[in-house]
């Protein structure tokens, strides 16, 4: 299996997603860069956090201009898996793959810490390792994080069950201290309708080994792989939509 | 636009004097213009020559086994970690910008640490800072406008910091915060920064090899970070009438690109002959440092140095602080390499001259020469002064007590501390003070685990990181420790102390001490007891560090750290690196398991001079500190050493400010979930000096009940005073029984500094 991380000038958990999944995962992986229009074949697409130009002006907002974006949207409307991470979540929604914004925290500061999330689409390629309702330890660290979208795609996303994530606290309750940004809904990610492209804001990568403190995002990655086994005989980039739920029910 | 001539007050106001006036003549052979009496005032300047320091920073033990680069050779030391492999680490202040502008101050302080350890090849992988402020809040000496200020000066600082680190994508993982009146109007931001490299991948600041090409890499030349020199700029020219902030502004977006294509850069065989980061005295300092260095001349263009801003003078330009800038010396031939790899990255790489072999610094201007000065004699031949040194009478007169010039404490038993007589309430208000409290509302504010090598996250004795050797990993500690109010009382033992603590939070991660950079923050040296406080706090920093044998590999001086109110208190910050060999070996504060044994190391501990309890609760900052003997210390740690390396020690946590009863607390609040403990002082005496007092070579730790046998043969000054269990800390002393439910005490100490700042704790 081949993923492949983009690199903007200013991505820097690009090097982190890169070790994830090859050191620990033991996957292949690539890097492609952000003036090249080459996918390079890979399988998924990692959009890692960090400050794609600097995002002085608003975060994700050049980098869907860039030349590798274009390669991505095609990839994402043809099937292929696409998971932004943090600024990669930023990313997506600017690029509109992904509906809604990320908004200043609510506190206008950065927040690096742990949170809950509660799974609650666990049939998503991204996510089939997870229980619906289980509640995985991952990091967060963002400065706008705010997930904001207007009301009817809000119900758009439930209706879809687009929601993936949610930070709760430890016990899985939705409780507005246990939203550490101010996110409608408690929306720690999302997926799009086919649910081939997914973004978040806590960040796998640093959750995928225990002796980091939790090792609870790697099995995210791990859920990738297997979809993409489960799925290599149509040879992908076959049709995903909702294949996951297809293909589960028949594995 | 003419220059202005040279005068005796044009000299005056560039801070040089009459006798370093005439010294410049005669290396020149003649008199120097305006932009030669521009550069040798920045070079010759304390904050790049040192010359009121130097005599004292020799005293610094320098070498020793795995020292890969000195101090004072580069723009950081290189230590050996084995396997090839190396950290290159500095600390480094920004205090007088920070005071004046909070958040670019720290931003660029940050930057600049940063561009120190690339410059060296490595890329860095963490950074920890060293902060002082004045009270968050009114007190008898502090008024409410005041803490109001330094209230916003935090703010300020950790967001400047948190915006630099957080963008480039560097870690803080921690560091040191404290509180104290000295420091109102004088904040302190003191920035870390470490690297890893191969051996192979060192870079040195030299120009070597005449006809080589000299390129300026990064962001464009402004005026600003002009700074003391601004003056003279305005009277230059129409477009420099504008004012210009004093204060450097970062782009660390900019400092990402410039790190990302220097590395890719360095990786290229043969293509690079030198680097330096363009810091302080910008390129000034850049090429008269690099030609010193490699024996050579340099020569340059100004008309091919890129500027964001038009009409700038040769003054101007060669004495411009902008951030984000880099020498690079390449070998001739390869400047096709250079210009490819800083294009990828959509970076400035301009050829701006070459090295020659007449050992000048020579700057053209449209090909005219504006300046032409040896660079060695530039570099290296700044005047070094011995200033006077008079005791300060805070370490003297301590109420009974003396210390002398050579540090030792005086023992006076007759002298009373005061009580503030109820122990239940005095640990929840140290626990809340902010000096003690959690500083979960700086650290959160900052990425700290980006990279993915934070094993032990902000809040332990020392911050632990894995860095990746190439497939191999290496687990490194890290620690900065500074009691200014120690260092006040008695700065010689002050300094031991320092040196020592930081030792000793590196023994309770489970480290072995490599080396230490430092950062000596002072007053004015012009003032015999500054002076004394600097030499004091040197000599001590020297003694202990040649006793723990942690060489210094370089670091920052930082005097005139005044306000109106006078000095701040002697801040020597030691920042001290370790090696922990063994995954297993890392170990944390926190309590563990409920059933684990309790032992005090180090013994009881005697006297409240310069303690926390004096100085929070009873507003008294007074000696004579506690007792310290640097064998006993190499004791306590050896053996926590031992009890780590041999599997016996579950928890481990150094005995520092706020004394027994503080660290007991931490011990059950700062895991993810709090844990109770009963302990039993056994003791005569005053409750609150058993309690509070801050002797030092002390460590709270727990044993696995079954190599309790093992431990206890240990022979190591050590008394079992408890157990860990349930949702109380019991404390049973001299008659009296004490209980906080451990919620009580988390409460306190993790919101207080969220509740002082106004904002909710999340």
């Amino acid at each position: 299996m081949k993923f492949g991380i983009l690199q903007f000038p200013g991505s820097n958990c690009d090097q982190d997603c890169f070790y994830a999944i090859r050191n620990v995962l033991k996957e292949e992986v690539v890097y492609l860069w952000h003036k090249e229009a080459d996918l390079q074949e890979a399988d998924v697409v990692v959009v890692p956090g960090g400050f794609s130009y600097g995002d002085y002006l608003r975060c994700g907002a050049i980098a869907r201009f860039s030349p590798v974006m274009g390669e991505v949207k095609k990839f994402a409307a043809s099937g292929g898996l696409v998971l932004g991470i943090c600024n990669g979540f930023q990313i997506l929604t600017e690029a509109g793959l992904l509906p809604g914004a990320l908004l200043r925290n609510r506190s206008l500061k950065f927040i690096c810490r742990e949170v809950c999330l509660r799974v609650e689409h666990p049939l998503t390629p991204f996510t089939l390792h997870y229980h619906k309702g289980e509640v995985i330890r991952i990091p967060i660290a963002h400065g706008e994080g705010n997930y904001f979208a207007e009301p009817d795609v809000i119900a758009e996303l439930k209706k879809n069950r687009q929601i993936v994530f949610k930070y709760t606290d430890a016990e899985g309750r939705e409780t507005p201290e246990a939203n550490p940004n101010g996110a409608m809904e408690n929306i720690a990610g999302i997926c799009n309708k086919a649910g081939n492209v997914l973004g978040m804001m806590p960040h796998p990568e640093r959750a995928s080994e225990s002796i980091l403190g939790s090792a609870d995002g790697l099995k995210m990655f791990q859920s990738v792989v297997y979809w993409l086994k489960i799925n290599r005989a149509g040879q992908t980039p076959s049709a995903p939509v909702r294949s996951a739920e297809i293909n589960l029910a028949a594995v | 636009m003419t220059e202005p001539p040279i005068s005796k007050e044009l000299v005056q106001k560039h801070g040089l004097t009459d006798e370093e006036y005439r010294q410049i003549e005669s290396i020149l052979g003649r008199q120097p213009n305006f932009t030669e009496l521009g550069i040798f005032s920045v070079m010759w300047s304390e904050h790049c020559s040192y010359k009121n320091s130097k005599p004292e920073l020799k005293k610094f033990p320098t070498s020793g086994v795995g020292i890969l680069v000195k101090a004072g050779d580069e723009n950081a030391g290189v230590v050996d970690i084995g396997d090839g492999w190396a950290v290159a680490f500095k600390i480094e202040s920004h205090n007088h910008p920070s005071a004046i502008e909070p958040f670019q101050g720290a931003a660029t302080g940050v930057g600049g640490i940063i561009r120190d350890i690339f410059t060296m090849g490595a890329r860095p992988v963490f950074l920890l800072n060293s902060l002082r402020f004045g009270p968050l809040t009114e007190n008898k000496s502090t008024s409410a406008v005041v803490a109001g200020n330094n209230r916003k000066l935090l703010k300020g600082v950790v967001a400047g910091i948190a915006h630099y680190g957080n963008c480039i994508g560097i870690p803080t993982i921690g560091g040191e915060v404290y509180f104290d009146e000295s420091y109102t109007g004088n904040p302190l931001v003191n920035a870390f920064c470490l690297g890893v490299l191969r051996h192979d991948q060192i870079r040195k600041g030299k120009a070597s090899g005449s006809g080589n090409p000299v390129f300026y890499v990064g962001a464009a030349t402004g005026r600003d970070g002009l700074a003391g020199a601004a003056f003279a700029s305005r009277e230059l020219s129409e477009e420099s009438r504008e004012d210009r902030p004093a204060v450097q502004v970062g782009d660390p977006f900019m400092e990402k690109l410039l790190l990302e294509a220097c590395l890719e850069l360095f990786e290229q065989a043969d293509a690079v002959v030198g680097v330096q980061d363009m810091g302080a005295a910008g390129l000034t300092c850049s090429t008269c440092e690099t030609a010193s260095r490699g024996g050579a001349g340099i020569e340059i263009e100004l008309d091919n140095v890129p500027q964001r801003e038009s009409g700038m003078t040769p003054y101007e330009t060669m004495l411009s602080e902008s951030q984000e800038r880099m020498l690079i010396i390449a070998r001739k031939g390869k400047e096709k390499l250079v210009r490819d790899i800083f294009e990828k990255w959509d970076l400035h790489a301009a050829e701006i001259g070459r090295v020659t072999d007449d050992g000048l610094m020579r700057v053209k201007k449209s090909g005219r020469v504006v300046a032409e000065i040896p660079a060695a004699q530039l570099a290296n031949d700044a005047p070094v002064y011995h200033r006077e040194a008079r005791p300060h009478p805070a370490a003297i007169d301590t109420r009974g007590t003396t210390a002398d010039t050579r540090g030792t404490t005086a023992r006076n038993g007759s002298h009373e501390f005061p009580n503030f007589k109820n122990d239940r309430e005095a640990l929840l208000n140290l626990l809340a003070s902010p000096t003690i409290a959690s500083k979960n509302w700086i650290y959160r504010q900052y990425d700290h685990q980006v990279r993915t090598g934070t094993v032990v996250l902000p809040g332990s004795d020392a911050a632990v990181f894995r860095v990746r050797c190439g497939e191999t990993e290496k687990y490194l500690a890290a620690s900065a420790d500074c009691n200014g109010t120690h260092c006040y009382l008695n700065p010689r033992q002050g300094a031991k102390m320092a040196v020592a603590e930081a030792a000793r939070n590196l023994a309770c991660s489970g480290a072995r001490p490599l080396a230490v950079s430092d950062n000596l923050n002072f007053g004015n040296p012009y003032k015999p007891e500054n002076f004394w406080q600097l030499r004091e706090c040197v000599e001590g920093l020297a003694e202990a560090c040649r006793f723990f044998n942690t060489p210094v590999t370089g670091g920052n001086v930082s005097l005139y750290n005044e306000s109106p109110e006078g000095a701040i208190d002697p801040t020597p910050v030691v920042a001290m690196v370790g090696l922990i060999e063994k995954k297993e070996w890392i170990t944390t504060q926190a309590f563990k398991k409920a059933g684990d044994l309790i032992y005090r190391v180090g013994g009881a501990g005697k006297g409240l001079g310069g303690s926390r309890y004096l100085k929070e609760l009873l507003g008294e900052k007074r000696g004579p500190l506690p007792e310290f003997d640097f064998e006993k210390e190499l004791m306590v740690q050896e053996a926590v050493r031992q009890g780590i390396q041999s599997g016996w020690i579950r928890s481990a946590h150094d005995c520092s400010e706020g004394g027994l009863a503080v660290t007991l607390a931490e011990c059950c609040i700062s895991g993810r979930e709090g844990i109770g403990a009963t302990i039993d002082l056994e003791g005569v005496g005053r409750s609150d000096e058993m309690l509070f007092n801050e002797a030092p070579s002390r460590v709270v730790l727990t044993i696995a009940p079954e190599h309790r046998a093992v431990w206890d043969a240990l022979a190591v000054e050590k008394a079992l005073i408890g157990e860990v269990g349930g949702s109380d800390l019991k404390l049973e002393t001299a008659g009296s029984t004490l209980i906080w439910k451990v919620e009580e005490l988390h409460q306190f100490w993790w919101n207080a500094i969220g509740r002082l700042m106004d904002e909710e704790a999340c």
